[in-house]
């Protein structure tokens, strides 16, 4: 029995078995997790349960209850001054995977090329050529803290380019931008007249300055998809809720796709989220001072282990180098996993070409991190004899 | 909040060496804000936090809620009274609080037996102590923010992009 071609030809994930390694080990100390380590907030949980009792166990409206996209739509008004019309231009989705896929499968006909930034987030450029188009590969390095500038971003300008798939705050890399970097940006994506999906599920993970939305940029509303969710900014990533708001044309189209092939998110998941919105900015708070904390803790202390790491300005993830050691991510990692009991995700995982790089998730506790970095400096040192008969 | 003290308060060994870190401030710099805080008395002391049910087999204790009504005086309020009754080495806490009573005193003893010995023959006893009701505490779920009870660790995968 043969699969389909474009199935059978994405790239197949190596890193699995380095996964089902870790999995498979106790008393792992994990700096490799891509989820908050604080449990949803019990105000929602309560909501969720409260809303079974009640017996809200139904299909929503396709693109999601109402209050939702209402309560979302006012959220974005006072925070960032965006303004939707929540009955056209909204869409709740199963997490921002599904608005993803749903963004692509909406936009890209059979070739169209999506500029994607690299590193990444390993779904984007799998659910690109799933939706049949191309996706384009934008190489950043540590020397400009794996950011995309408007000028290398015009050098892939070629025919055929439609989209332009950004995230910030980055997984794996933490990067983000400032308003001005953005607006800058934004008047390459005018004038190739590019359409922006926009990833920005860490949003309220930004350290170092206020986060800015790409819609609420002059000119971009009506050319970005704007994807968001309840996973990182309120530790719900087990809902699965996400939405997506963009024109009404393009959110048409996704609620297509999305009535046949999901029919609505979970109401549960929904009920919940409602709740999040209303009174979660309290906990948004007390998560993020400590993240912030533990990144600039692990910063230092992976440059003070001679890992050459940039300063991320959001998410919960850095990405050191580790050229120094003469490693190969994959080796590094499992090496040691297998000698100090510390996961951590190979920058193989996000792409061939980052290989001298490791992604640390810092959401663990502070006394995690600590032990962790002490494991990773007794491992160095194991590895400093080792490295010069190996190579 | 300073960033120092909110770091100390949820746990006290962090180094001043670490906080620097977390802050990307000197090291120098957060040991002398940390005298300066010593010195000043808002950093009151330094101490661990124990679940006493545990300690139960090295010296069994118990604790009372004590509700106190005072006849205020002229001048100090209820705060002589107050004075004489938070000196004594078995009340743990004193609170003046609004409502049916004015005291809320927390009194610990080595057995109900001390406890009660300490209301009767020094609390209901005191000059300007006009009645007093004793509430033993039976269980304890939640102290100070933190829940007592070990909660089972989380599923969380051990890895996951």
């Amino acid at each position: 029995m043969k699969i389909a071609k474009r199935v059978e030809q994405l790239a197949p994930s190596g890193i699995r078995a380095f996964f089902d390694l870790v999995l498979g080990m106790k008393d792992v100390i994990s700096l490799g997790v891509g989820e908050p380590d604080f449990i949803t907030p019990w105000q929602i949980r309560e909501k969720a349960i409260s809303s079974l009792e009640k017996g809200y166990t139904s299909y929503t409206s396709n693109k999601g209850m109402p209050e939702l996209r209402r309560e979302i739509n006012t959220f974005l008004g006072q925070r960032y001054g965006l303004s939707y019309d929540y009955n056209e231009e909204i869409l709740i989705t199963v997490g921002v995977s599904e608005g993803l896929d749903l963004a692509f499968r909406a936009i890209l006909n059979p070739g169209d090329k999506v500029l994607i930034h690299d590193p990444c987030y390993v779904s984007y450029a799998p659910v690109v050529t799933l939706a049949g188009g191309e996706a384009v590969m934008i190489k950043t390095d540590l020397s400009t803290g794996f950011k995309l500038t408007p000028k290398v971003i015009e050098a892939y300008c070629t025919k055929g380019v439609k989209a332009l798939m950004i995230n910030y705050p980055c997984n794996p890399t933490g990067t983000s931008y400032t308003k001005k970097e953005l607006q800058a940006i934004a008047q390459i994506v005018h004038k190739h007249d590019l359409i922006v999906i926009s990833d920005e599920v860490y949003d309220e993970l930004t350290y170092d300055f206020d986060h800015t939305p790409f819609a609420s940029l002059k000119g971009m509303k009506e050319r970005t998809i704007y994807l968001n969710g309840f996973s990182k900014a309120y530790a719900m990533t087990g809902f699965r809720l996400g939405w997506a708001a963009g024109p009404a044309e393009i959110i048409a189209g996704m609620t297509k796709i999305h009535q046949y092939t999901m029919l609505c998110a979970s109401i549960t998941a929904q009920m919940a989220a409602l709740e999040a919105l209303k009174t979660g900015f309290k906990d948004i708070a007390i998560m993020k001072r400590e993240y912030h904390r533990r990144r600039n803790y692990i910063v230092g202390a992976l440059n003070d282990l001679g890992l050459p790491c940039h300063m991320p300005q959001g998410a919960f993830y850095v990405f050191p180098s580790i050229k120094k050691t003469g490693m190969k991510s994959m080796d590094f990692a499992k090496g040691l996993l297998q000698s100090q009991k510390v996961a951590l995700v190979p920058g193989s995982a996000f792409g061939e070409n980052l290989d001298d790089f490791i992604r640390i998730s810092y959401a663990s506790s502070y006394d995690n991190l600590k032990e962790a970095i002490a494991r990773i400096k007794e491992y160095l040192k194991e590895n400093r004899h080792g490295k010069k008969t190996k190579r | 909040m300073d960033d120092i003290l909110e770091i100390l308060a949820n746990d006290a060994r962090v180094t001043p060496h670490e906080i620097a870190k977390m802050t990307r401030r000197k090291a120098a710099d957060i040991k002398k804000a940390i005298k300066k805080y010593e010195d000043d008395g808002t950093i009151i002391k330094y101490k661990a936090v124990l679940d006493l049910d545990k300690t139960r087999g090295q010296s069994s204790f118990v604790r009372a809620l004590i509700e106190v009504n005072i006849t205020p005086q002229k001048d100090v309020g209820f705060d002589n009274v107050a004075e004489r009754i938070y000196s004594f080495t078995e009340v743990t806490s004193c609170y003046l609080v609004s409502g049916a009573y004015d005291l809320l005193v927390i009194v610990e003893g080595a057995n109900i037996h001390t406890v009660s010995n300490f209301v009767a023959s020094k609390l209901s006893s005191m000059e300007g102590v006009q009645r007093t009701s004793t509430h033993f505490l039976l269980k304890k779920y939640k102290e100070d923010g933190q829940i007592l009870k070990k909660v089972n660790s989380r599923k969380r995968l051990a890895i996951s992009y």
